[in-house]
């Protein structure tokens, strides 16, 4: 595995394309550390996905399947038939060059193909070529190329150097979605078979055993029954989920790492000391184990199938409505794709809080809320007890998940509960937050371990951002409501920003939340001392 | 996808050297697999591998560290039971290094 090279020696980043050659004379390079592993011929055989086979990035012969160019050219008119977004986006761009310096990427490493504009044009240059009179005629005069191998490998490293984060798209004057396109060309080269190790294994895991990690039903139970030990410890009381339960009023649906990897595992306790407190009638799944949808990172058709059993399940238990946890590109599916893919969700109903009497009419089509809008209404109604001086220990900035704020608008909620539940708490400079938040650098199946390089680089722009508020006023904790932010910003943090460490919003909350019949609290979820001991005084 | 010889027999390992097949695994190997990073395995070794086979075998999945240093703590005592002591144990990490050396997938984290 290559070793990642020291913050300083990474910073040495140089924004000077190669003079004199042309982008498309220059072949790609695939640099270790920059991109994952290549998947196992067992995980894509495991959803059946085409060219089922193990392959090695860094081998010459990527056991591509005969006629390979076919295969993506036919796909291709078929989404450009399919996609009218897919077809505009192709045609558009006017190479303003607004767009360039947005991606983290590009700020991060320099180098010019994950510029989004010419992160397009690796793609665009093949559409026109097939697609468009002028590139079949003129070729490289106007901008064409063929598709052959160079061009392939060229995709699959910048195409899987993309988090889909969509930052890009807020500064461009057309809007074009540069996800759209990404998304595009990993339902190409997973046609081929040349899926991530990091994606696969998951998506994999995630159809045999409902979940990401692939945590089967007593590993979840095992998880959880630690978890409600150290609320115990903590509290005092002890508390009883459920799973599986029919007649529920509530089905709650969470990342699977929130169960099983810290600090996330902080934050799932969370949720369940507040729903305790509130006595909400909800229930866990053990087979809807998963809110997220790597396989979101494979094909819309495969993301379709991994979403059906949130619907499933909640139909089997005849639950009203469904909560979902604190995660990103869940929730980019969830508000986006989920609806048209596997709705409609006409045998639930539209949620209502059983506490405040609110009803979201946002979700009423989807039936599914996040769980800091629940949170939210309970506090803005007055309905839970808080004492923010237990998180006096900590100085808070808060990171904007790409998708929770560029895909669905939800930018006021977290920020109302994190004030309401903590006295300091300082914003990132406004270019780098809510719709213009940066990318934790490592999203879309990109964090894995192999490829720490690009994930530093990516993760700097934001890791940059919270050092400014660190070093004047001195923030330590990097609050966030998603679990891959949970996991890459730890190591990022690690990386450029040690001493800041990271947190989902609810724990926060339950740090603060005054429990009936609690014990004094000596400690917070993690177990360190509280400042002050906390209680009301 | 790599191989390792070992005893005259071809182990399939990822890309990582992590063993493909939990069955090759053997105390030997596992004895092999250390070498290879210079490290001697001691019984305070055995004692995490161990555990992480028996975790492994029930739960299809590699323990977290949490769960790793409360275990501990509850079969070896309080001592033992810290991300210290473990870290002292396997500078890669109790999750990386011995799961490696256990002959169980490479440990994935969140995802």
């Amino acid at each position: 595995m290559a070793k990642l090279p020291k913050p300083e020696e990474l910073l040495q980043i140089n924004y000077n394309p190669p003079p004199t050659e042309d982008w498309m004379d220059r072949p790609v390079e695939l640099k270790q550390g920059n991109f994952c592993w290549g998947a196992k011929g067992k995980n894509l055989a495991a959803v059946e996905f085409p060219n089922a086979r193990d392959w090695t990035p860094v081998e010459a012969d990527w056991k591509l399947p005969k006629d390979w160019e076919g295969t993506v050219l036919e796909a291709m008119a078929d989404r450009l038939s399919k996609y009218r977004s897919f077809k505009v986006f192709m045609d558009i761009c006017v190479r303003c060059g607004a767009c360039a310096d947005k991606c983290h990427f590009f700020i991060g490493g320099g180098d010019p193909k994950n510029m989004p504009v010419l992160r397009a044009e690796l793609m665009r240059s093949v559409y026109r070529k097939y697609f468009t009179t002028a590139g079949k005629y003129l070729g490289k005069l106007a901008g064409a190329r063929e598709l052959d191998l160079n061009v392939l490998k060229e995709w699959w490293y910048y195409f899987y150097q993309c988090t889909e984060c969509r930052r890009c798209s807020v500064f461009c004057p057309y809007g074009i979605d540069t996800a759209e396109i990404t998304l595009m060309a990993r339902e190409f080269t997973n046609l081929l078979g040349l899926n991530t190790d990091w994606i696969s294994g998951p998506v994999a895991n995630c159809y045999m055993k409902g979940n990401h990690l692939g945590l089967e039903p007593h590993a979840i139970m095992n998880s959880i029954e630690g978890m409600i030990d150290d609320i115990e410890t903590i509290t005092g009381i002890r508390i009883n989920p459920s799973f599986n339960r029919k007649g529920a009023e509530i089905l709650f649906v969470t990342p699977s790492g929130d169960l099983f990897a810290d600090p996330g595992t902080f934050t799932a306790m969370g949720y369940m000391m507040l729903f305790h407190e509130l006595g909400i009638d909800y229930t866990w799944s053990t087979y809807a184990s998963e809110g997220g949808n790597f396989g979101f990172f494979t094909s819309n058709e495969m993301a379709k199938r991994l979403n059906a059993k949130i619907y499933a399940e909640a139909k089997r238990l005849g639950v009203k409505y469904i909560i979902g946890g604190e995660c990103g590109h869940m929730w980019r599916v969830l508000n986006q794709y989920m609806d048209t893919w596997n709705g409609p969700a006409d045998f639930m109903e539209v949620p209502k809080s059983p506490i405040t009497g609110t009803v979201f009419d946002n979700a009423a089509s989807t039936k599914m809320i996040h769980v800091t809008e629940f949170t939210a209404d309970l506090i803005k109604n007055n309905k839970i007890k808080l004492d923010p001086s237990r998180n006096d220990d900590l100085v808070i900035t808060y990171h904007d998940s790409c998708n929770t704020a560029r895909g669905m608008g939800l930018l006021e909620e977290p920020r109302y509960i994190i004030n309401s539940v903590c006295n300091k708490f300082h914003e990132m400079p406004d270019n780098t937050i809510r719709e213009r938040t940066f990318c934790c650098g490592s999203g879309t199946g990109l964090n894995a371990s192999e490829n720490m390089e690009i994930r530093m680089r990516g993760g700097y722009p934001r890791a940059n951002a919270v050092k400014f508020v660190r070093d004047k006023h001195g923030v330590n904790m990097l609050a966030n409501i998603c679990a891959i932010d949970r996991a890459t910003l730890s190591a990022s943090m690690d990386y450029w920003v040690p001493g800041v460490r990271v947190t989902g919003v609810h724990e926060l909350v339950a740090n603060a939340l005054i429990m009936t019949g609690e014990k004094e609290r000596e400690t917070n979820l993690r177990g360190e001392p509280l400042p002050g001991k906390g209680g009301n005084e | 996808m790599a191989t390792m010889d070992f005893q005259g027999k071809s182990i399939e390992v990822d890309d990582d050297g992590y063993l493909l097949n939990l069955d090759d695994w053997s105390k030997e190997l596992a004895d092999h697999l250390a070498s290879l990073d210079g490290v001697t395995l001691t019984p305070a070794h055995w004692e995490v591998i161990n555990f992480l086979r028996d975790y492994y075998k029930q739960y299809q999945i590699a323990p977290m560290i949490k769960i790793l240093v409360k275990e501990i703590g509850k079969a070896m005592g309080p001592e033992k039971g810290n991300t210290k002591y473990l870290y002292e144990l396997y500078p890669g990490g109790p999750a990386k290094q011995a799961c490696k050396y256990a002959g169980l997938p490479k440990p994935t984290g969140c995802v």
